[in-house]
């Protein structure tokens, strides 16, 4: 990200979702690199940027099939890149064809003349990286919105070099760790397929017991069962899913009607205080021993440095004591053998040992064994002469509006995000003091202000066709007319998920928190 | 950016100054007024803002002109326009002399009270200034005007001397002197500003460069068209040998132009004396040419005088410096006291551009320079070669630690060649003798031509060109011999930060190798005299306060050590040592010597030399 000549940042606030991160890209800047932010908003991000790409909520894919479109237009694609390392390149460019500038500029709202600079500059930079966060993947189509971005990198070959990448920013230390280590449906430790037979024998003769051969269900997956009667207990550890999920009133509704819930939680979350059973847990940073893994697939020793409050233990004690009763006794492992254990099954891990992760400052996987050093960068191998393993698929996606749609009674466009000071929905921080904390505010265009009459600080009504909540209001400058702005920080102050609609994406199980329809009212009743 | 801005909204004024030099603002998110057809759903800054970062320096100059002070508002409206924090802008506004942060009335008249004006009657002068208007700073002709004490306004040889300026729509400067506390006090009432016509100075030859009036003239070789011809026709320029250089340098090309150069020995005159060809070698791939005209050594003013008297002939050497070294752009950073030079050159380089002799396509070869003036602001230290890069770049003028040195990193990190007027104005000279003959102008260890700044108690105070070799006593027979009670006290060789000799050491030559005999140096040409009725801690006291007041405040040995000097130096002028006088003379060379050690630049490294060169010579205390 230091030495790169061109940074999209699409569908992030970094600035303030990201701020180490951010200080590197930083670095980035004052070495010269440009910057190119996409987001409805003018963010803080934004202000930092080259150029702004202010497109409408949503239209993501209509923007990056145009800059897609433009780039094989103006004959600036990677030709050699694209026959020898990808596949579908003639599909997608049929596909792109009616995403021409005017075109685009028509559904994202943004200049063509932006957006045919946003073309040449990626196609044309020696090294470009994109990232993206979750104003990509919190929408009805968030895969296909990623697989919009991997095209682009695929036609520039901006991929699997120093400097140029893909870079989805992971919101946790750890995020990247809890997926690599099997905690997603379909998937074993080290992205191992469930419904591959033998990779799940391996982890069977292990075990020593059988693993179902089906993939289980996502977070999204889980809700649809429970209403329509398939799941009737839940485990959550770490999660805050009354507040978080989109659309609270159901999500309370399912939660209220589980027959056994358990939640294993260092605080007693909202929905903990829901649960059958609250099983108090260390905190993994300071508590407890293990291993965290970073958004740039770094793996890092964490150390223990106090002990837990009475009471709470350490959330490995909990889980093997668990086993225990439920028949399996697994001892009681150090973090050290646990994580032998993953280095044994998941070869991606293999090379990491606890004494490696020490002396290398964390080692950034693949590590395949003891003397490999780490992959600074993935996809390498797409440059390699002949190419290595599978070449890499563009994916024809069409654009589709926000499944919450604008009309009359709904006309102004929610979008939802994140403030530097608070993270998601408060468990972590809403405790602290920030001087840089305001409470909650529905953020409005000056002019929307002005049009609705409105005063700065004057509480409405704000609804969806979801329900609805009350907030003061703020005049924020970095919003159009018809755009509006909630945090999800303060669930207690304002609901923001009441308004939000859980439509998901098939595939990532995400629901689309970043478009929702909503009005704004005056308390005194009058609709404005 | 990651910036907050304060509420306050620019009124009208206040965006006319700052777009005078921007423009309009092309967008909402660039300063204009907000348009959410036009900003709702694209933005540019970043980089192409960042790019911009040098204007702010103009910019505050013209927030300074239109309002009469760097008001919050327009500060404001500058930072959202060019992208910078408003707290950085800030400190770059304090930073300079000629601004003010705080409210001020719109006339303000700045009274030279420096050393050279205070052997004129400048002391009489503030005192009768004082009386009628009241006290230094504060608001007088009900609120319209202000007055200052300024340090030396580099108009020595008409000393006692006093520079007024106006702010509003029609903004102007005004030079007087000598000036006499009436007149000032009636222009202070009438000045108009330029725009009603007025010229901010007189330049008479007969008196700047007593020379042309004394006989034949045709000895000089520097200031030989000086009073010979109007200095703003290019026409007369040229019917006096005027861009000859200019077209041989061309027709034999830059290689020989800096051979010759380097052969001619020709040295830096602006007190370092590093050898010009090094500079100007090819191999470091020049980027920028930055002719240093920030000309604020107490006790200097020749280069004000080339610019007033002859300014195409710096625009001429800048050009053929710039062609030979192969870069494009010039800066010309002009000292901010000096509105007529100013002037001058702005007309001289648009006629020069319009007549074919600088931009693109120079004399039809093919070659392009171009020059652009860049005015200070009242900071002593960006006479310091990095410290005027900042000051270009729109940073506060601190100087930057060396190395790298310029011809490396210098102008917006990029190699730079950087000289001052006279070296420049040498080249004409050398271009056209060729670097032999010109090497064989004065000593072995000195080549060429050099101008002194006679000042004080001389007969004929001036800039006199003489060839390296003269000594001291010469120079001051040339000036017409010892004024004031006609019995010579102590010469100041140097400026500020030079040396004070005795008059038993008149008989040294002025050249580097001279000099540094009776360890002194020729710093930027100042001799000024001071006959036996001067009380000598009064000049020393001038100069400690002008190191203090001056000090950028960057380093810590500087920025302490000049406070430490003027007080240890108060303390002994009132007679109230701490511990012994012997205690608090090897103190103040303590100061001294940390201060030469330890600070990064010059300012710090010689603040303590006049004043130890003088406690050396006399017992003072």
């Amino acid at each position: 990200m230091e030495d790169t000549d061109l940074i999209i940042l699409w569908g992030s606030n970094a600035r303030e979702t990201h701020p180490i991160f951010f200080h590197h890209l930083l670095k980035g800047i004052r070495k010269g690199a440009r910057v190119y932010v996409v987001d409805p908003r003018r963010t803080s991000s934004a202000q930092w940027a080259d150029v702004w790409l202010g497109l409408d909520v949503g239209s993501d894919i209509a923007l990056a099939n145009a800059v897609g479109r433009e780039i094989i237009a103006a004959g600036l694609e990677n030709r050699r890149f694209i026959e020898r390392a990808t596949a579908g390149f003639e599909t997608y460019r049929d596909a792109v064809q009616p995403y021409t500038l005017e075109h685009a500029e028509k559904v994202t709202g943004v200049p063509a003349s932006v957006i045919w600079e946003l073309a040449h500059a990626y196609a044309r930079a020696d090294r470009a990286q994109l990232c993206w966060t979750l104003g990509i993947t919190e929408h009805h189509n968030a895969v296909d919105n990623v697989l919009g971005l991997i095209n682009l990198a695929l036609l520039t070959g901006h991929v699997g070099r120093y400097g140029s990448g893909l870079n989805p920013l992971r919101g946790q230390n750890n995020v990247q760790g809890g997926g690599d280590m099997g905690a997603i449906p379909d998937r074993l430790p080290g992205f191992q397929h469930v419904e591959d037979d033998e990779l799940r024998a391996k982890f069977e003769q292990a075990w020593g017991v059988k693993i179902p051969p089906k993939r289980g269900w996502h977070l999204s997956g889980m809700f649809n069962a429970m209403e329509e009667g398939k799941l009737h207990g839940l485990y959550v550890i770490g999660e805050n899913p009354l507040h978080s999920e989109a659309d609270r009133r159901r999500c309370e509704r399912l939660l209220q009607g589980l027959e056994f819930l358990v939640v294993q939680d260092t605080l007693l979350t909202p929905t903990a205080q829901l649960a059958h059973v609250v099983l108090p847990a260390a905190a993994g940073w300071c508590e407890s021993e293990g291993t965290v893994t970073s958004s740039e697939r770094r793996v890092q020793r964490v150390r223990k440095a106090l002990d837990p409050p009475a009471g709470a233990r350490d959330d490995m004690a909990i889980l093997c004591d668990l086993a225990r009763r439920l028949g399996h006794d697994w001892g009681q492992p150090s973090a050290e053998e646990v994580w032998n254990e993953v280095r044994g099954l998941s070869p991606m891990h293999a090379g990491m040992s606890y004494a490696r992760l020490e002396a290398l400052d964390g080692i950034q996987w693949p590590c395949y064994d003891e003397s490999h050093p780490g992959e600074l960068f993935l996809h390498g191998r797409l440059w390699q002469e002949p190419v290595v393993g599978p070449r890499a698929q563009f994916s024809a996606v069409e654009f589709e509006p926000p499944v919450d749609e604008l009309d009359e009674s709904y006309p102004l466009r929610l979008t939802t995000g994140r403030h530097l000071e608070s993270f998601n929905t408060g468990v972590q921080t809403s405790r602290y003091r920030s001087p840089l904390r305001q409470p909650e505010m529905l953020g409005l265009s000056p002019e929307d202000g002005e049009r609705y009459g409105l005063t700065e600080g004057e509480r409405v009504r704000v609804s969806s066709r979801r329900g609805s909540v009350e907030a003061p209001v703020q005049f924020d400058a970095s919003l159009r007319p018809g755009l509006a702005f909630l945090s999800v920080h303060f669930p207690d102050e304002v609901a923001t998920n009441i308004l939000t609609i859980d439509a998901t994406d098939p595939k990532s199980g995400t629901a689309e928190f970043k478009a929702t329809a909503i009005r704004v009212e005056k308390l005194s009743g009058h609709a404005l | 950016m990651d910036t907050h801005f304060n509420k306050e909204e620019p009124s009208t004024e206040e965006r006319q100054a700052v777009d005078s030099i921007l423009g309009a603002p092309d967008s909402g998110s660039r300063g204009g007024l907000r348009s959410p057809d036009r900003d709702g759903h694209s933005a540019v800054r970043g980089h192409a803002l960042g790019a911009q970062r040098h204007l702010l320096l103009p910019v505050l100059h013209a927030i300074q002109a239109r309002m009469g002070w760097i008001t919050p508002a327009a500060l404001n409206y500058a930072c959202q326009r060019l992208d910078i924090p408003p707290a950085e802008a800030y400190g770059v506004a304090c930073f300079y002399g000629l601004f003010s942060v705080t409210p001020r009335p719109r006339r303000v008249l700045h009274v030279c009270d420096d050393i050279a004006c205070l052997t004129r009657g400048a002391e009489e002068l503030c005192g009768r200034v004082e009386q009628q208007l009241g006290p230094p700073g504060s608001p007088t002709l009900e609120g319209k005007a202000t007055w200052y004490r300024s340090s030396c306004l580099g108009m020595c040889e008409r000393a006692p001397a006093a520079l007024m300026s106006i702010a509003g729509e029609r903004p102007g400067e005004k030079v007087f002197a000598p000036a006499s506390p009436d007149t000032l006090i009636t222009a202070l009432e009438t000045f108009g500003g330029s725009g009603a016509g007025e010229l901010p100075d007189h330049f008479n030859a007969r008196v700047s460069v007593p020379q042309t009036d004394q006989g034949d003239p045709s000895g000089l070789m520097l200031l030989s068209r000086v009073g010979r011809i109007d200095p703003a026709s290019i026409d007369d320029y040229r019917a006096h040998g005027g861009y000859e250089a200019l077209r041989r340098a061309l027709s034999l090309g830059g290689g020989w132009v800096v051979r010759e150069v380097s052969v001619s020995r020709l040295v830096g005159r602006g007190g370092a004396a590093f050898p010009s060809g090094k500079k100007w070698d090819p191999a470091n791939q020049p980027q920028y040419l930055v002719c240093n005209a920030d000309e604020s050594e107490p006790g200097t003013f020749k280069d004000r005088v080339v610019m007033e008297g002859d300014p195409f002939s710096l625009v001429e050497a800048m050009t053929i410096a710039g062609c030979a070294i192969g870069c494009k752009r010039g800066y010309l950073y002009l000292r901010g006291e000096y509105p007529l030079a100013g002037e001058r050159l702005a007309h001289a380089i648009k006629t020069a551009r319009d007549r074919g002799f600088l931009g693109s396509n120079i004399l039809g070869r093919g070659v392009h320079f171009d020059i652009e003036i860049r005015r200070g602001a009242g900071a002593y230290i960006c006479g310091e070669e990095t410290a005027l890069f900042n000051s270009i770049e729109g940073f506060r003028g601190e100087p930057r630690n060396k190395p790298p040195f310029p011809t490396q990193v210098g102008l917006f990190g990029k190699p730079t060649v950087v000289n001052n007027v006279e070296t420049l104005i040498n080249v004409l000279l050398i271009v056209q003798e060729g670097g032999e003959r010109y090497a064989a102008i004065g000593t072995h260890g000195s080549a060429g031509p050099k101008l002194f700044c006679l000042s004080g108690h001389v007969a004929r105070p001036g800039v006199y060109e003489v060839p390296f070799g003269s000594t001291l006593r010469e120079l001051i027979e040339l000036g017409g011999g010892v004024a004031g009670s006609g019995r010579l006290q102590a010469v100041l060789l140097g400026g500020a930060a030079g040396s004070f000799l005795s008059p038993d050491e008149l008989d040294t030559p002025l050249t580097l190798e001279g000099t540094r005999t009776v360890g002194a140096s020729l710093g930027s040409g100042v001799v000024m005299l001071f006959d036996d009725t001067v009380d000598l801690r009064k000049i020393l006291l001038r100069i400690a306060a002008f190191f203090r007041d001056e000090s950028c405040g960057q380093c810590v040995p500087c920025r302490i050590g000049t406070v430490r000097q003027e007080e240890l130096l108060q303390r002994l002028h009132h007679g109230r040592p701490i511990g012994s006088v012997e205690g608090e003379m090897s103190l103040l060379k303590g100061v001294g010597q940390v201060m030469r050690d330890a600070s990064i630049c010059g300012l710090g490294q010689t603040a303590s030399s006049a004043i130890e060169s003088a406690l050396l010579r006399w017992r003072l205390f």
